[in-house]
């Protein structure tokens, strides 16, 4: 049945990714080269091949991904590798540097790799965090369901609106034009209930009873229909908070892989052409 | 006075059009009569552009009209110019309404045109049947249609729909977007429809997108309005246009009044005819679909032949080359064989020599050596095996091969897998040095057993002793079940039927041979369900041993058909076999402990009900999707379509979900295929794992489309080819894999085809949905397994 990328296969790759800290943390306390511990040490140069070893193969996963129809890949076997493994790197690369960081190109590979890291960990909260979230927040109702409804009640508390006052009328019609679903990052980003409609139903409140009894009932509908609708923006901001969340790391973890490989090759050719 | 004619042919589709262009061109007196204002009205109705295929390929042409695979367009053109040119004589708009006398006069009574006298009919009136109308002053009159070809052309008008169809709901779905559109149901609920077109209904009505009138029927139609009648009086209704989408007639009534018989009431039964498509009224032929043979070719052979029948000229027919080809391996000609084939094979040897032609081309002849797996056990497969010749053997012992049934000559298996739908029990393999066996794909016998009355007993009958023996009693000697065999009934019911009630009174015991049951009972007020039972076991047990009233209800999951055994004559095996009397009882005991846990764990049985709703109970194999894992990333939906020539055959995103666990449009591999009834290209099979796939005979036609309840297939042309994913990286060569091909047309000269799931058969290791989803979120799983899981927690 369902099994998660961080359970997979009874943390097989956690094992791997622990043994493979502990072997390099071992090392590195034992070795004692003449110099202060660095990249150039036999040690270094066996944890430094390790680490772009390890980087190469975490990048091609971004080719395994798309290589569909390639029989011998699960994916999920492939990202809980991919975790396990990817987060050692934090020991294995640090280990090799010997704490020797400067303003130099070997320190901005470094730091460009924790850079990764750490959105990849980013990455993985999320995935942990908002399927879940999601699921509850939707109940059952699609996006587009939500969309639909709240379009239909727009066009109900316009009517309702053009039928009561002049003031109510702008109110609801402000209220309906300045709701957004989505839009820019920031907008995806960001949750919670529409501040327009959330004014316009406290000035409503306020004026209510209007003149007519049969007006006032139309108020206290039009109360209700905003408050239903802002429930729903409440619960449609969320969900496309919720995918953002899931999505956007993706766009600091992959070019920073590209830049990481990059400074990494300058990083090499440095250290054998100028050391 | 009528006009007299030696043959009258009735329709004009291939079949009619290629008889009268053989009648025209060999001078025989003749009338071609058609309702429709032009040839061909079914093909004519194709969507525009329709690629028309001309399967089967080995078949050879023989008629007067020329036909190869096409656009529809040029084939009707072709058509009208061929007819023109041969001078058959057509008469458009002339429906025939009756058929009366006998060889040598017929008379035919015809709406639109003069009485038609003739010597023959030909009878060749396809399928599609007669729409229904509505039936109200002011039906006739112009804004009243009966088709909807673009609901995009209609906009900002009030539209009544009439119907509560899978038709009436589509157009009324698609109409709403840029209309007000009211829906006109005689009933009060949606029943008809398939769950996917019911879902959008209700939501749609319950957001006020569509109004819906219940249980009300149009009055009359004025000139901008519709008088309703409902439950609450009459009901005015301004409205532009009216659509009413009331299905169609099926021909056969008509058929049946012209005395014509079919052997069974089932849907897919056909008439019985001779050697010469002569039915049991002398003088009269069918052909075409009508006579069972859905292809336009096969069509328009027939219509060749039956004027050479006529005019007393026999001709080979058409498929003969077919069956030499098919009887080559065992060196003998096709007459000779298909005698041979009726005399040793009992359950054969009622079909009429057309009956059996037709059952031999779909069938396949195998010669096994001595020791050859005919089929291995747990295999998907579900056609019927008739031995013509030689012995095989059962393998009744899985652990032990050697442990064998033999059945000999004139002997069938297989049965239990085309009954049940569900893996093969037990592995067969050739017993004799001169085997000769018949291989008949599922297709073929169900058309068969709803035509032949005594096949389907022979074989019901035969299958039903041979399951209460395995599946009940292995240990008895066949010989003292025979008094449970002879009380046994076969029934089928419905989904959702109720066997028996938790409180009710009876000790008979039910053996389900196809679908698949719930078991429940009331706790504090609610009904828990407590287990799920597929076909191949029993229920109904516990009362029989306890003697007690039922201790739960049992109702099925699925359309079922089960055995039910007198609990008398059973409990007389019982007394005197103590070891099945304990076997019984140890699943008694084990069944009362998985109850008491499911009762404890309320919310699985909640899980199992809810799939159970889904049809989960009917599939092999689903997709499930954990939604608390599921990162919405669609990465398994690209894989589907990068497999997949370009279209993905799964939708995520729809479908309903419980409990976080989701069900995704996609394919069940449903145990009795709803999309494989009507494929007239016999295009649909099952692969010995389980996986029900399309393959490249498919013409298009859209029956498997509508007839999946589940709403997982559809037609797509092949998209363009994409760039590899190396230009795609280093050069951005774009579209890359997974994504969409954007703005990019799709070529038209590529047909549309049907596409669904086909389990990835082709890739080694599985689904590749599920291999690319990163999060485990993605599994495809045999429902049984998952509710046995389920239930065990
Ligand atoms: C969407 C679709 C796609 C298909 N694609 C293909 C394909 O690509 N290749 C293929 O080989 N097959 C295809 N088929 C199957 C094929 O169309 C039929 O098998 C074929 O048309 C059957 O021919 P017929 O002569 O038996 O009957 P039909 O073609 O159905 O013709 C019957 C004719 O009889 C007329 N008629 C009916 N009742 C009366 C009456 N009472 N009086 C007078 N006239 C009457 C009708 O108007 C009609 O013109 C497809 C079917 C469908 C539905
Ligand atoms: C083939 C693999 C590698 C080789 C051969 C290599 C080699 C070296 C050498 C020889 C040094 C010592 C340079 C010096 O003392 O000035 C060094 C230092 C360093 N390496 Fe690597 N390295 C490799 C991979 C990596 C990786 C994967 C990273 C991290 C992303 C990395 C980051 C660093 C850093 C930060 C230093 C310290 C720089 C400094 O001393 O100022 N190296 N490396
Ligand atoms: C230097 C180390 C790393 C590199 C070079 C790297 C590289 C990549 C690349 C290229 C992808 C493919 C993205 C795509 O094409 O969509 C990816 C995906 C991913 N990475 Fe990393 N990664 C690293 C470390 C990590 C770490 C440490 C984690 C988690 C703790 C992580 C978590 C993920 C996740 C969750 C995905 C997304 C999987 C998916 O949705 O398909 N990565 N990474
Ligand atoms: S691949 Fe898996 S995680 Fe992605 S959408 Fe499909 S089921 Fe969800
Ligand atoms: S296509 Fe539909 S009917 Fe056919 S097997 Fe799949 S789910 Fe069942």
């Amino acid at each position: 049945m369902h099994e998660s990328v961080l359970v997979y296969r009874r943390f097989r790759y956690l094992k791997w990714a622990v043994t493979l800290t502990v072997v390099s943390l071992l090392a590195y306390i034992f070795h004692s080269p003449a110099e202060p511990a660095n990249g150039g040490t036999w040690l270094g140069y066996t944890l430094g091949t390790i680490g772009v070893g390890l980087i190469v193969w975490l990048a091609w996963f971004g080719i395994r991904k798309r290589s569909y129809a390639n029989p011998e890949i699960k994916l999920e076997d492939w990202l809980s590798a991919h975790v396990y493994l990817g987060l050692s790197l934090i020991f294995v690369a640090t280990l090799h540097t010997g704490f020797q960081f400067g303003w130099n190109v070997h320190t901005l590979a470094y730091v460009l790799m924790m850079l990764v890291i750490v959105s990849g960990a980013f990455g993985l909260y999320a995935y942990v965090r908002y399927p879940k979230l999601m699921t509850e927040n939707r109940r059952g109702v699609s996006l587009d369901a939500m969309i639909v409804e709240m379009a239909e009640i727009d066009r109900e508390t316009r009517e309702l609106g053009a039928k009561l006052t002049d003031e109510i009328r702008d109110l609801v019609f402000d209220a309906v034009e300045n709701t957004r679903i989505g839009g820019s990052v920031r907008r995806q980003l960001e949750s919670g209930r529409s501040g327009r409609t959330v004014a316009a139903i406290a000035r409503i409140r306020e004026i209510i009873p209007l003149p007519s009894r049969e007006q006032t009932e139309d108020g206290r509908r039009l109360i209700s229909l905003l408050t239903r609708k802002n429930e729903l923006v409440l619960r449609a901001r969320n969900d496309v908070m919720y995918k953002a969340m899931m999505d956007i790391w993706l766009y600091v973890h992959v070019p920073l892989t590209f830049a990481l490989l990059a400074s990494l090759i300058a990083h090499v050719i440095a250290v054998f052409f100028y050391w | 006075m009528a006009d007299k004619f030696k043959v009258a042919i009735v329709g004009s589709g291939p079949a009619g059009m290629s008889a009268a262009g053989r009648a025209a061109e060999s001078g025989v007196s003749h009338v071609l009569l058609e309702k429709a204002d032009h040839l061909s009205d079914t093909i004519y109705k194709y969507q525009k552009g329709k690629f028309v295929m001309a399967t089967p390929e080995v078949l050879p042409l023989r008629s007067p009209m020329s036909f190869q695979a096409g656009i529809r367009e040029d084939i009707l053109r072709t058509w009208d110019e061929q007819t023109a040119g041969h001078k058959a004589n057509v008469r458009f708009k002339n429906e025939v309404t009756a058929i009366k006398g006998q060889k040598g006069k017929f008379e035919l009574t015809v709406l639109g045109g003069p009485a038609v006298e003739a010597e023959y009919v030909v009878l060749c009136i396809g399928l599609q049947g007669n729409l229904r109308k509505v039936e109200c002053a002011g039906a006739d009159r112009p804004w009243v249609q009966y088709q909807l070809d673009d609901p995009d052309a209609y906009s900002d008008e009030t539209i009544i729909v009439i119907g509560a169809g899978d038709a009436a709901i589509e157009n009324a779905v698609a109409l709403a977007r840029q209309n007000k559109v009211i829906v006109v149901n005689r009933r009060d609920e949606f029943a008809r429809a398939k769950q996917g077109n019911l879902n959008l209904i209700t939501e749609a009505i319950d957001k006020g997108v569509i109004e819906c009138f219940y249980n009300s029927e149009p009055k009359e139609i004025g000139d901008n309005f519709i008088v309703l009648t409902t439950a609450d009086g009459e009901a005015k209704v301004e409205c532009n246009r009216v659509i009413a989408r009331l299905g169609a007639d099926p021909p056969r009534r008509f058929v049946e009044s012209c005395g014509i018989k079919f052997p069974s009431k089932d849907r897919a039964a056909l008439p019985e005819l001779s050697g010469s498509y002569e039915s049991n009224v002398p003088g009269l032929y069918i052909l075409g679909a009508l006579g069972g043979y859905p292809l336009i070719k096969q069509a328009m052979n027939q219509g060749y032949e039956v004027v050479e029948f006529i005019e007393g000229r026999p001709v080979k027919p058409a498929d003969e080359p077919l069956l030499e080809a098919k009887f080559a391996n065992i060196n003998a000609g096709v007459d000779e064989t298909l005698q041979r084939i009726r005399q040793n094979v009992p359950l054969l040897s009622s079909l009429t020599t057309l009956q059996l032609r037709e059952f031999m081309i779909d069938s396949t002849v195998h010669t096994p050596p001595r020791g050859d797996v005919i089929f291995a056990r747990n295999d998907y497969t579900n056609s019927l095996y008739s031995i013509v010749q030689g012995k095989v053997g059962i393998q009744v012992n899985p652990t032990n091969p050697a442990e064998m049934i033999e059945l000999g000559q004139g002997q069938f298996f297989g049965e239990m897998g085309l009954i049940s739908g569900r893996r093969r029990t037990a592995t067969i393999v050739a017993a004799s040095d001169d085997c000769v066996l018949i291989e008949t794909p599922r297709r073929s016998m169900i058309k068969l057993v709803n035509s032949v009355a005594a096949v389907k007993k022979v074989l019901d009958q035969t299958a039903m002793g041979r399951q209460i023996q395995t599946q009940l009693a292995p240990e008895v000697p066949t010989a003292e079940l025979q008094e449970v065999v002879e009380t046994a009934k076969i029934e089928s019911h419905p989904a959702g039927t109720v066997l028996f009630n938790e409180g009710d009174q009876g000790d008979a015991i039910y053996l389900i041979r196809r679908g698949s049951v719930t078991v429940s009972r009331a706790i504090a007020g609610r009904n828990l369900v407590l287990s799920y039972v597929p076909a191949g076991n029993y229920v109904g047990e516990m009362a029989l041993l306890s003697r007690a009233p039922r201790s739960a209800t049992i109702k099925t999951a699925v359309a079922t058909e089960v055995v039910k055994l007198d609990g008398a004559a059973f409990t007389k095996v019982l007394d005197k076999h103590p070891s099945l009397r304990e076997k019984l009882e140890n699943k008694y005991e084990q069944r009362m402990v998985e109850n008491v846990r499911m009762e404890e764990a309320p919310e699985s049985g909640g899980l199992i009900e809810f799939l159970v709703a889904q049809g989960v109970g009917e599939a092999t194999d689903v997709l499930l999707i954990d939604e608390s894992l599921c990162v919405r990333c669609d990465n398994c939906e690209k894989a589907c379509a990068e497999t997949h020539g370009g279209t993905s055959r799964l939708d995520r995103e729809a479908g309903p979900t419980f409990a976080s666990i989701h069900v995704p449009t996609s394919c069940r591999h449903c145990e009795h295929p709803h999309c494989m009834a009507d494929c007239p290209a016999d295009a649909i099979h099952r692969a010995p794992n389980g996986e029900v796939f399309i393959d490249d005979k498919c013409i298009g036609c859209g029956n498997c489309e509508r007839n999946c309840p589940y709403q997982v297939i559809h037609m797509a042309a092949k998209p363009p080819a994409k760039p590899g994913l190396l230009q795609w990286l280093l050069f951005g060569a774009g579209p890359g894999p997974g994504e969409d091909l954007g703005a990019k047309k799709v070529k038209s000269d590529s047909p549309k085809l049907a596409v669904k799931c086909d389990m990835c058969k082709d890739l080694a290791a599985g689904p590749a949905c599920v291999r690319a989803c990163p999060t485990g979120a993605a599994i495809r799983v045999n429902p049984e397994q998952f509710f046995a899981m389920t239930i065990r927690g």
